[in-house]
């Protein structure tokens, strides 16, 4: 009944993160934080980055979306502690390389952890900015850094 | 239902063996998507186009193609003729005179069009006949809380240049509007008075006539947003007494790029212009221009030909069908869709339940599940839905959600179209693991 595709994209562990939420909870104070919305649909997200010097101690985010959206930012939350600032960004640029890949995947996706598991989305170019919605929102974190 | 042929054939409703036979004139619905085939539940964000309307624009280019309004050639004259006679089509289709049909790109464009006009009278543009459509501080533009942004950000706009004042009728919790609000809201200070004809949210068909005697008693001009009334229903915009009223093409078997106001012909001719440029003045010297009378002093510029001819042909094949009958028949797969949609646990209809007279679309929140993955669930099925706010937000608020999944049927539907989503919307849940 449901296509490969639809299963591919909403793995049971997407659902599970989708729910459980890593990471959810803003603190009172971060090292950068910004805010997302999409317009189209009216997702949106608050991200907080917090640091050690030069290194992710971790994020923490608020927001309300779909499945997709939600899971990203949960499993984004996962992978980041001990990451240094340019690792991040570089996980950043692989995760939107893989989202634009159509369902044909990356090279080395090893670096991306659990993130790997959104791989169907790329398939649904339509869900594609759902699952980049908290990483975008990071990179706005970053970018703030950089000022 | 039966009808002896010749007879009785406009009354009553569609069937689904009727549907069937008229859906082979709508090649896009005679396709598959992710394997199944597909059920298009989307009419109230953009319908679907039959072979007769395609021709129609095809034909246009094949053998009448010129410009119209200008040059002495014969191409130039048959385009225009066809151009007027199509806009002679839909002014019968609305219950309007030739001259109180404008063409506009779509529907926005439509409002704009009026704010704009009432906003350059506030200037002090158009003369002595345009003060009546004058703005000041002090004057109210009253909307409702069921728009689509349409019908509300022009009139933000438009209250924020004249100093006026942007007031709304809000909703029940069953979308309906609170009457005894909009009695109390109407009053002297009351310029304009705007709403949908049917919201594309609810399906609520809101109570023209009342709203125009309220607003008429205090000498308001009444707006009227006909997107999702003019192709589903019969429509008398003279009997309504509206003063304007907007509508898309593309929601009625058209083109997009095309779209229809309706004004009273003695308005349209006061109503200062917005859009300006070639075809609609009169003597142009280098310091001001003269205009013409409604409609040309509204349609500056290159025209949208083909999409008005292919609207006359849109509108032709919908008349040769009934509107009434596709009224009835909408009414019947609307009054199913909220039956089948209400009954499944953790589905909650946005607008009124099941027995409540509507038009032909249900919107839902399903309960832990977002409204992006209702839709995709749904178009794994073959099943095309709407999702997301609909242009909507101040509704969705007031429901209490930020997005909600609509399907909306038309004249091509069946009643296994609509069991086809509820069968998929009783799945949802359990697939998203947020019920057992």
């Amino acid at each position: 009944m449901t296509s490969g595709d639809l299963a591919g994209m909403y793995q049971q562990v997407i659902l599970e993160h989708s729910r459980e939420k890593h990471g959810f909870g803003l603190h009172s104070e971060a090292d950068a934080s910004s805010h997302q919305l999409n317009p189209t649909c009216g997702d949106e997200l608050t991200m907080q980055l917090h640091l050690d010097g030069d290194v992710v101690r971790s994020i923490s985010w608020e927001g309300a979306g779909c499945s997709i959206s939600m899971a990203s930012a949960s499993l984004l939350h996962d992978l980041v502690p001990g990451l240094t600032i340019a690792e991040l960004h570089a996980r950043i640029g692989l995760f939107r390389e893989l989202m634009h890949s159509k369902g044909a995947g990356v090279d080395d996706d090893e670096p991306l952890g659990d993130a790997v598991v959104l791989e169907g989305v790329s398939k649904y170019m339509a869900r594609v900015k759902c699952a980049m919605l908290a990483w975008v929102a990071l990179e706005a974190d970053l970018a703030q850094l950089a000022k | 239902m039966s009808h002896p042929a010749g007879t009785t054939e406009l009354t009553g409703s569609l069937t689904d063996d009727e549907v069937l036979v008229l859906r082979r004139d709508f090649p896009a619905l005679n396709q598959q998507v992710h394997g199944n085939d597909l059920v298009y539940l989307d009419s109230g964000a953009t319908s679907q186009k039959p072979l007769r309307v395609l021709d129609a624009e095809r034909l246009f280019y094949e053998h009448d193609n010129s410009a119209v309004h200008r040059g002495a050639h014969t191409l130039a004259a048959n385009a225009t003729e066809l151009f007027e006679n199509a806009r002679a089509t839909v002014a019968r289709f609305v219950g309007a005179r030739d001259n109180e049909i404008v063409w506009t790109a779509n529907a926005t464009e439509g409002l704009n069009l009026i704010a704009y006009g009432f906003s350059n009278a506030s200037l002090g543009r158009g003369g002595a006949d345009a003060t009546r459509f004058a703005l000041q501080s002090g004057d109210e533009i009253l909307t409702t809380e069921g728009e689509h942004h349409a019908n509300l950000v022009p009139w933000q706009e438009l209250a924020a240049r004249t100093g006026a004042t942007l007031r709304y009728i809000p909703v029940n919790d069953d979308g309906t509007l609170r009457m005894d609000e909009a009695e109390r809201l109407i009053t002297s200070r009351t310029k304009i008075v705007t709403f949908t004809h049917v919201s594309n949210v609810t399906g609520v068909i809101n109570p023209v006539k009342t709203l125009v005697r309220l607003a008429h008693a205090v000498g308001a001009f009444v707006v009227l947003d006909a997107c999702q009334s003019a192709p589903h229903r019969t429509l008398d915009l003279a009997a309504l007494d509206v003063d304007f009223a907007v509508s898309s093409g593309h929601k009625m078997l058209a083109p997009t790029g095309i779209g229809v106001l309706y004004g009273r012909a003695e308005l349209l001719d006061a109503l200062p212009p917005f859009l300006t440029g070639g075809s609609m003045i009169t003597t142009v010297t280098m310091e001001s221009s003269g205009y013409l009378p409604a409609p040309q002093r509204f349609e500056a510029g290159t025209q949208k030909v083909s999409q008005a001819i292919a609207l006359a042909a849109a509108v032709d094949y919908l008349s040769s069908v009934g509107m009434d009958r596709i009224e009835r028949w909408e009414s019947e797969l609307g009054a199913r869709l909220v039956d089948g949609f209400a009954a499944i646990p953790g589905v909650r209809v946005l607008g009124p339940g099941s027995g409540v007279h509507r038009a032909g679309l249900a919107s839902v929140d399903v309960d832990g599940v977002h409204a992006h993955d209702v839709g995709q669930f749904l178009d794994d099925r073959g099943i095309a839905v709407r999702v997301g706010h609909h242009c909507a937000q101040p509704l969705h608020r007031r429901f209490g959600v930020t997005a909600s999944t609509r399907a909306s049927a038309y004249l091509y539907n069946t009643t296994s179209d609509v069991d086809a989503a509820i069968d998929a919307m009783a799945s949802v849940r359990s697939f998203f693991g947020v019920s057992s």
